[in-house]
């Protein structure tokens, strides 16, 4: 294959994955210049991770949920009651930090418990479910903070959402450390592509031409030096992106290298075929209940952190955002289809629609109604292609 | 007098690649019950298909004289219109509605869009009164056991001022006493002067009952029967419907036959929600190594739930009886249980069933065998492409690589990545129920070769078909089954078609 046929494909036979990359730069370009390069300005890249990051773990749990069949409901809610729960133990019993987010993140999986039990054990629907679980995980929540909200954390606790990693190695009106870290990432990458590429090839499957190939890695590698590049000169590395990207490769691993991932990909695609291949569907229901129980703790540690305290009423419709970032990066509403990636791009998309229309000082109402329309087209767009795609073969 | 109520000229329908009808006549008298029998895909279904409207005029070929008028039903709604209702196998009553509210569904005794209850219950209670129904007319129809839904389908089709009832399987899921009074509520609607066809499987009822028989093999008409005829028994419809000579269809092979490997003893299966119906009643039988065992029996048998409720109690509750693997006794309760065992189940329904259709050949090969490409719970993603290439290769599936989507594939190449994959498992035994539905011809010798192959290397093999040929063609030795009992088994060189046909509808003992 040649580049230039390649490069047909990515805008037309390859559309359905590869749109949701090709929406991002656009939106991304587009705010750029209706902010006049605010938005991707050093301190507001930084902003963005800091703001949305609990968006992006959400969405790590939920593309499992979302590709099984499931949906969670209860996230929002879940995320209050954790951090509601760290928040008592830090700021009212006077604990170490890590003993309120420890206690955060396992009230998180022992929710996720509770609800994967009723999903695959009694057999309710999830929708059901995790309705139930919002209203209950909130009740909760209003009972543990006694209706009041909490704050603040001492200073340890809001370094997890809000702390850098700045002059570790040094560096001259740049972190050293940062920079450091991009270029590993840069190598990681390629590095894992010139595997894939060569495991692909050695067993005479079909692999992009080499061109594509270091066209695409050169073009990566260079917006994640540029990223890493902004971030050490603004205020260095924030620690919540080490704990973003820590869990963004975990999770694509889980997904895309272990029996675990295949099995949720199997009960998604066909139920039917998965139990009669073997696979033990409660077992795999319940863990991924647990698992986005465990990432709701996550990210009620992260948010508590960030707001610097507890309130009865947070983290209302973050499970929106989470599934809203789920659809618009791909994944089918009937199950088996969605990446980690494509969750995370989703997310971003998210991210810098809201940001940037902060950014332009565009009013709270009209913001909830272009991130509407986003995700109906988002969809809308899926589906559109699914046809197509349907009608081609 | 012209008797002839409906008169069906050359039929002929064609689906993509398919002949399904061709040139089928059927001639049925006013006031007759009029049977037609087949094997299981002759056509019979798609012939009352074509009469009641499911398949519109224009779609196929021929000409239906129905009343001395040319019928053009575009939908089900038109053949109804001129009396013509059919009962499908599936009943297609709504459980929560009422007696009354579902034989008036769709054809409201209303004024003015309002239904008038009175006059809608009144209505049906002459009805159920017609049928010899004895129930309420607002009782909800889920209450009901099958027999009596039946007999509401019927006391349904009577609202509609029925002229010829046409019954698909009407007794395959009823017992004998609810069999019994369908039987004779027919026999009393002939009286009335209402003509049925009827198709069933059950030979003995069609001699009790049918006046005339009309028997359909390969999508043709071979010959009606006038059942006053003496000549006119159940041995001269078995012979009508498997007339056809045995061709050089399946690969020739030598076999080299074993120890017993897998047994099955005493083996009782009910119905996952019907209570009290056993599908299976103490099914006994034994596949030896290298060798090649069938199973026939008619539609609903039990041939899928007997191997189903094996392969990890997929199907029914209540399972009682011994599996044995190499003479000891295993567990299958479970499908990984199973799989460990050494069984490996090809399902009748591969796309339901067998395939992720939205993944590639890759993924859907190893699915079931996922522990013998992992360690740790990581997949190797190198020895998952290397496996799924052997069994692309071995199986010749025509597909460039590994990586095209199952979705897109044929029939045949669909069926063989699901053979791939439970290869992949390394089974003692593999239980094939119905390998080559759906497939074309040359595509079928190629399964039975990789069938042959199978059991060269000394696998056991139970395959499930209801294509008789099929069976007689590639098996060792046949078992029979008979509404949920073994009722014999044949060694292939003393089976022939007549035989099994025989076996496959002995009925229980109570019946006659």
């Amino acid at each position: 294959m040649t580049i230039t046929s390649e490069l047909k494909d990515i805008f037309t036979k390859n559309l359905r994955t590869s749109g949701i990359y090709i929406a991002f730069v656009l939106i991304v370009v587009l705010f750029t210049i209706l902010t006049n390069g605010l938005l991707l300005s050093p301190i507001n890249i930084t902003n963005i991770i800091l703001q949305y990051s609990y968006v992006l773990i959400l969405a790590l749990g939920m593309i499992l949920v979302i590709v099984a069949g499931h949906i969670d409901l209860s996230v929002g809610s879940l995320v209050a009651l954790t951090g509601a729960v760290s928040a008592v133990i830090v700021i009212k019993g006077d604990l170490p930090w890590w003993v309120g987010m420890l206690a955060g993140i396992a009230v998180g999986a022992l929710c996720g418990l509770w609800q994967g039990f009723w999903v695959a054990y009694v057999g309710i629907p999830a929708f059901i479910v995790t309705l139930a679980g919002m209203l209950l995980f909130r009740g909760l929540t209003y009972e543990v903070l006694s209706n009041v909200s909490l704050s603040p954390f001492p200073g340890e606790y809001g370094q997890i959402a809000g702390g850098f990693l700045n002059g570790l190695l040094g560096g001259n009106g740049f972190d050293l450390f940062t920079v450091i870290i991009g270029v590993i990432a840069v190598a990681g990458l390629f590095v894992s592509q010139w595997r894939n590429r060569a495991g692909r090839a050695k067993y005479g499957q079909s692999v992009e031409s080499m061109a594509m190939f270091l066209a695409k890695n050169i073009i990566s590698g260079i917006i994640i030096l540029w990223f890493f590049w902004q971030i050490a000169t603004s205020r260095g590395m924030p620690i919540v992106l080490i704990i973003l990207a820590a869990l963004i490769l975990g999770y694509h691993v889980l997904t895309t290298k272990t029996v675990f991932g295949r099995h949720v990909y199997a009960i998604g695609g066909n139920l039917s075929a998965a139990k009669l291949s073997g696979v033990n569907v409660k077992k795999i229901n319940m863990w991924i209940f647990i698992n986005m129980g465990l990432l709701s703790g996550v990210a009620g540690v992260v948010f508590s952190s960030r707001s610097n305290g507890a309130q009865p009423g947070a983290g209302n419709m973050f499970e929106l955002d989470a599934i809203a970032a789920c659809f618009i990066g791909g994944a089918s509403t009937t199950g088996g289809v969605g990446r980690v990636t494509g969750a995370i791009v989703g997310g971003l998309v998210m991210a810098v629609l809201s940001n940037g229309m902060q950014l332009m000082g565009v009013g709270a109402s009209t913001q909830q109604i272009v991130k509407g329309v986003v995700l109906l087209l988002a969809v809308a767009f899926d589906i559109y292609n699914k046809r197509r795609a349907g009608a081609g073969n | 007098m012209d008797t002839t109520i409906l008169h069906m000229q050359d039929i002929t329908k064609t689906f993509p690649g398919v002949k399904a009808l061709d040139g089928v006549n059927l001639s049925v008298s006013k006031g007759e019950i009029h049977a037609i029998c087949g094997e299981n895909g002759a056509g019979k279904s798609t012939l009352m298909k074509v009469l009641s409207g499911v398949y519109p005029h224009g779609s196929y070929e021929g000409q239906i004289i129905f009343e001395g008028e040319e019928l053009k039903a575009s939908n089900i709604k038109d053949s109804e219109a001129q009396g013509i209702v059919i009962i499908h196998q599936e009943l297609a009553l709504v459980p929560y509605l009422s007696v009354a509210e579902n034989i008036f569904l769709g054809n409201e005794t209303a004024r003015g869009g309002f239904i008038d209850w009175n006059e809608t219950n009144h209505r049906a209670a002459d009805l159920l009164a017609r049928v010899g129904l004895d129930e309420l007319p607002v009782t909800p129809v889920g209450q009901l056991g099958v027999g009596k839904q039946q007999l509401v389908e019927i006391a349904k089709a009577l609202s509609k001022n029925v002229k010829l009832l046409i019954l698909d399987e009407p007794t395959a899921a009823l017992n004998d006493d609810d069999s019994e009074h369908l039987l004779n509520l027919l026999r009393g609607l002939r009286e009335q002067g209402i003509t049925s066809i009827i198709i069933s499987h059950k030979l003995g009822e069609i001699e009790d009952i049918a006046n005339t028989t009309t028997i359909i093999r390969d999508g043709q008409s071979i010959e009606a029967l006038d059942m006053a005829d003496p000549e006119s028994n159940q041995n001269r419809i078995i012979r009508g419907m498997v007339g056809r000579e045995l061709s050089s269809r399946y690969p020739e092979r030598v076999p080299q036959i074993g120890d017993v490997v897998f047994e099955v003893q005493d083996w009782s299966v009910q119905h996952p929600v019907q209570q009290d119906r056993t599908v299976v009643e103490g099914a006994n039988l034994e596949v030896r190594a290298g060798e090649i065992v069938g199973i026939a029996g008619l539609m609903g048998a039990g041939r899928t739930e007997l191997a189903m409720s094996i392969f990890g109690h997929s199907y029914g509750r209540n399972i009682t009886g011994t599996v044995k693997m190499d003479g000891k006794p295993v567990d299958t309760s479970t499908v990984g249980k199973a799989i460990k065992a050494g069984i490996a189940y090809v399902s009748e329904d591969r796309k339901k069933f067998g395939l992720n259709l939205i993944e590639d050949i890759r993924v859907n090969t190893t699915a079931a065998g996922l522990d013998k490409i992992s360690s740790k719970g990581f997949v190797d993603g190198n020895k998952e492409i290397q496996i799924a290439e052997h069994y692309r290769k071995s199986m010749r599936i025509k597909t460039p690589n590994v990586m095209a989507k199952v979705g897109n594939l044929s029939g045949g190449n669909q069926q063989k990545v699901v053979l791939g994959k439970w290869l992949h498992t390394a089974p003692e035994l593999l239980i094939l129920d119905e390998p080559t539905r759906g497939i074309d011809v040359g595509a079928k010798y190629e399964i039975y070769t990789i069938i042959n192959e199978l059991a060269a290397a000394g696998k056991a093999v139970l395959v499930i078909s209801s294509e008789l040929p099929e069976l007689l063609g590639i098996c060792d030795r046949i078992y029979t089954l008979a509404y949920g009992r073994m009722t014999g088994q044949l060694p292939s060189s003393e089976a022939t078609q007549e035989r099994l046909m025989e076996l496959m509808t002995i009925e229980k003992e109570s019946t006659r």
